[in-house]
């Protein structure tokens, strides 16, 4: 089987989001990439030295500059007919254009896989999480999103795919413009890569109390910071912090939930972490039933100690 | 303009999914079905565009059981002028809605639709791209800002960096993420007035829709579950678990 992998790229360097992809898509068979973008011919040199990567193809062009699915679902169409399967990322540019891809296509996409079962079985979640779903498709071609934390990511340096420039298919559709991007700059490690994640909740009751309790610890421990749904809701941080069902789904080695009850669209987000921590000064927060290591006590008195003394 | 809000019936977001111990789905006997979150946000979304002025009338549609007339009636009591069921017992793939939808669209001629991002059931995350491209429409997904103005939409959109704008050509597709807006409640006299308001039932058939699935569901099992851990009764026992675990400054 032929597979065709979208690359996630800001036109300099492959996001890591990519890598846990290709691996998946190695399960599936032969690995080839699209790097759509301008100005991106740096991207596609990196995305050809990913292990097991055999062909990249470069589509350069101003329309495919920001990433629109409108310009560029029609490009993946037309590369399609020489490939079996498309898989993209489930983050927010994947799931923006695969299922755009699909419907070109007629084909029911397989959304968020957790797992290959077999050439036309996978595994995801649904409800949140709460249930694990094994399906069969009986389409010819595959489209496909891929969960991150469930595949491993493949080696940056390797392969040695070649490169072949695309020289059709690329057009401004007319139907949609880039206005403007407002993007988190932030030294931290990124949510969905990190080791350590800090995560905070609404126990912590102002965008200050979070800035002056969970920002010294993330900074002490170099991890990334988070946040559950109710401390987005209630504009303590910004929505690119929220984990969850509909955030963003993190597996780290270590998830410190600070003030955070544990909702089921929360837990939903991070339960895959290795280990989990909680401080949460209501003994009986559903949190604690997912946690490794509890800590029942008051957060504002907790969490300094705790980066002082760490 | 016209804009064509479909809902999706669910379980409640606030309940727990059972799993059935015959591995075939998610028990849905017997337990409180809703309106899809995300539909209630971009319900809430087109009553404010026609209390602005910017919509003439907005029409509900949902695919699904005879019990989505429901989940239609509470759209026409939050403000929805009338309803479309689409009636199908089974599995209404996304690909399969997204098709109906289309067809729906092509006699309505609406100025824009606007879904729900997913629904809290499959999670699939697909119908609205899956619309756009079947339109050839232009998508403004995950929506948490929808400014009209003109032959053009901007829509502030959450992504995973932080906050993406882009202009879309009328007529658009929109779904709508968490921080859109806050749905109201239906008041009492409107619940009655929605009871008056016009419901069209349809078939799939009418559409000229087929609903065979593509995917066929092998297996529905409960996650792994976790064992609650350990509580420690102290900070200092705490910084030495987490010394334990290589976790320090």
């Amino acid at each position: 089987m032929k597979t065709l992998v979208l690359v996630e790229h800001d036109n300099a360097s492959v996001k890591d989001a990519t890598l846990h992809t290709v691996t998946a898509a190695a399960k599936l068979g032969e690995v080839h990439l699209l790097v759509a973008g301008s100005g991106c011919a740096a991207v596609a040199d990196a995305a050809a030295k990913i292990a097991s990567v055999a062909k990249v193809h470069l589509a350069e062009d101003a329309s495919l500059a920001n990433q629109l699915p409108e310009n560029v679902a029609p490009l993946v169409v037309a590369l399609m007919a020489d490939h079996d399967a498309f898989l993209a990322s489930a983050t927010t540019t994947g799931k923006n254009i695969a299922p755009r891809v699909a419907a070109l296509l007629d084909v029911m996409q397989i959304s968020d896989i957790i797992a290959l079962d077999g050439p036309n079985s996978f595994t995801r979640p649904i409800y949140a999480g709460n249930a694990i779903a094994k399906v069969k498709t009986s389409d010819k071609k595959l489209v496909i999103t891929v969960r991150g934390t469930a595949f491993d990511k493949a080696a940056t340096e390797g392969g040695s795919a070649t490169i072949e420039t695309v020289s059709g298919g690329m057009a401004e559709s007319g139907l949609a413009s880039f206005v403007s991007a407002e993007l988190a700059i932030s030294e931290r490690p990124e949510l969905t890569g990190a080791k350590v994640i800090v995560s905070g909740g609404r126990g912590l009751g102002s965008g200050d109390n979070y800035r002056e309790l969970i920002d010294p610890l993330a900074d002490k421990l170099g991890a990334a910071v988070g946040a559950s749904r109710a401390a987005v809701d209630a504009g303590y941080v910004p929505n690119d912090y929220q984990v969850g069902q509909t955030g963003k789904i993190v597996a780290p080695d270590v998830y410190i939930a600070i003030g955070i009850s544990g909702a089921i669209q929360h837990l939903a987000g991070m339960k895959d972490s290795k280990t989990i921590i909680a401080i949460n000064k209501d003994e009986d927060a559903p949190i604690f039933q997912v946690a490794d290591i509890g800590l029942v006590a008051d957060l504002f008195q907790a969490v300094p100690e705790l980066t002082q003394k760490l | 303009m016209k804009i064509l809000v479909p809902v999706k019936r669910v379980l409640d977001f606030n309940l727990k999914p059972r799993v059935k111990a015959d591995g075939s789905g998610v028990d849905l006997a017997n337990v409180k079905q809703s309106m899809n979150p995300f539909d209630e946000i971009a319900v809430e979304e087109a009553i404010r565009l026609k209390e602005k002025g910017v919509a003439t009338e907005i029409v509900a549609i949902s695919i699904g059981e005879a019990k989505a007339q429901d989940t239609l009636r509470t759209a026409l009591a939050m403000g929805a002028d009338r309803a479309i069921l689409v009636t199908h017992d089974g599995v209404a793939e996304p690909l399969a809605v997204a098709k109906i939808l289309k067809a729906i669209a092509d006699e309505e001629q609406p100025g824009l639709i606007i879904l729900g991002k997913q629904a809290i059931d499959d999670d699939s995350n697909q119908t609205g791209q899956m619309l756009a491209a079947l339109l050839g429409w232009a998508q403004g997904t995950f929506a948490s800002k929808v400014e009209v103005s003109g032959e053009a939409v901007n829509v502030t959109r959450e992504v995973d960096g932080g906050l993406e704008t882009v202009a879309l050509k009328l007529p658009a597709i929109i779904t709508t993420d968490l921080r859109l807006n806050e749905p109201r409640y239906a008041s009492l006299p409107n619940i009655m007035k929605a009871k008056a308001k016009p419901l069209t039932q349809k078939s799939p058939a009418d559409y000229g829709v087929d609903m065979t699935p593509r995917h066929e569901t092998l297996n529905v099992s409960e996650p792994p579950k976790r064992q609650a851990g350990i509580k420690v009764a102290s900070v200092d026992e705490l910084v030495a678990k987490l010394k334990a675990l290589g976790v320090s400054a």
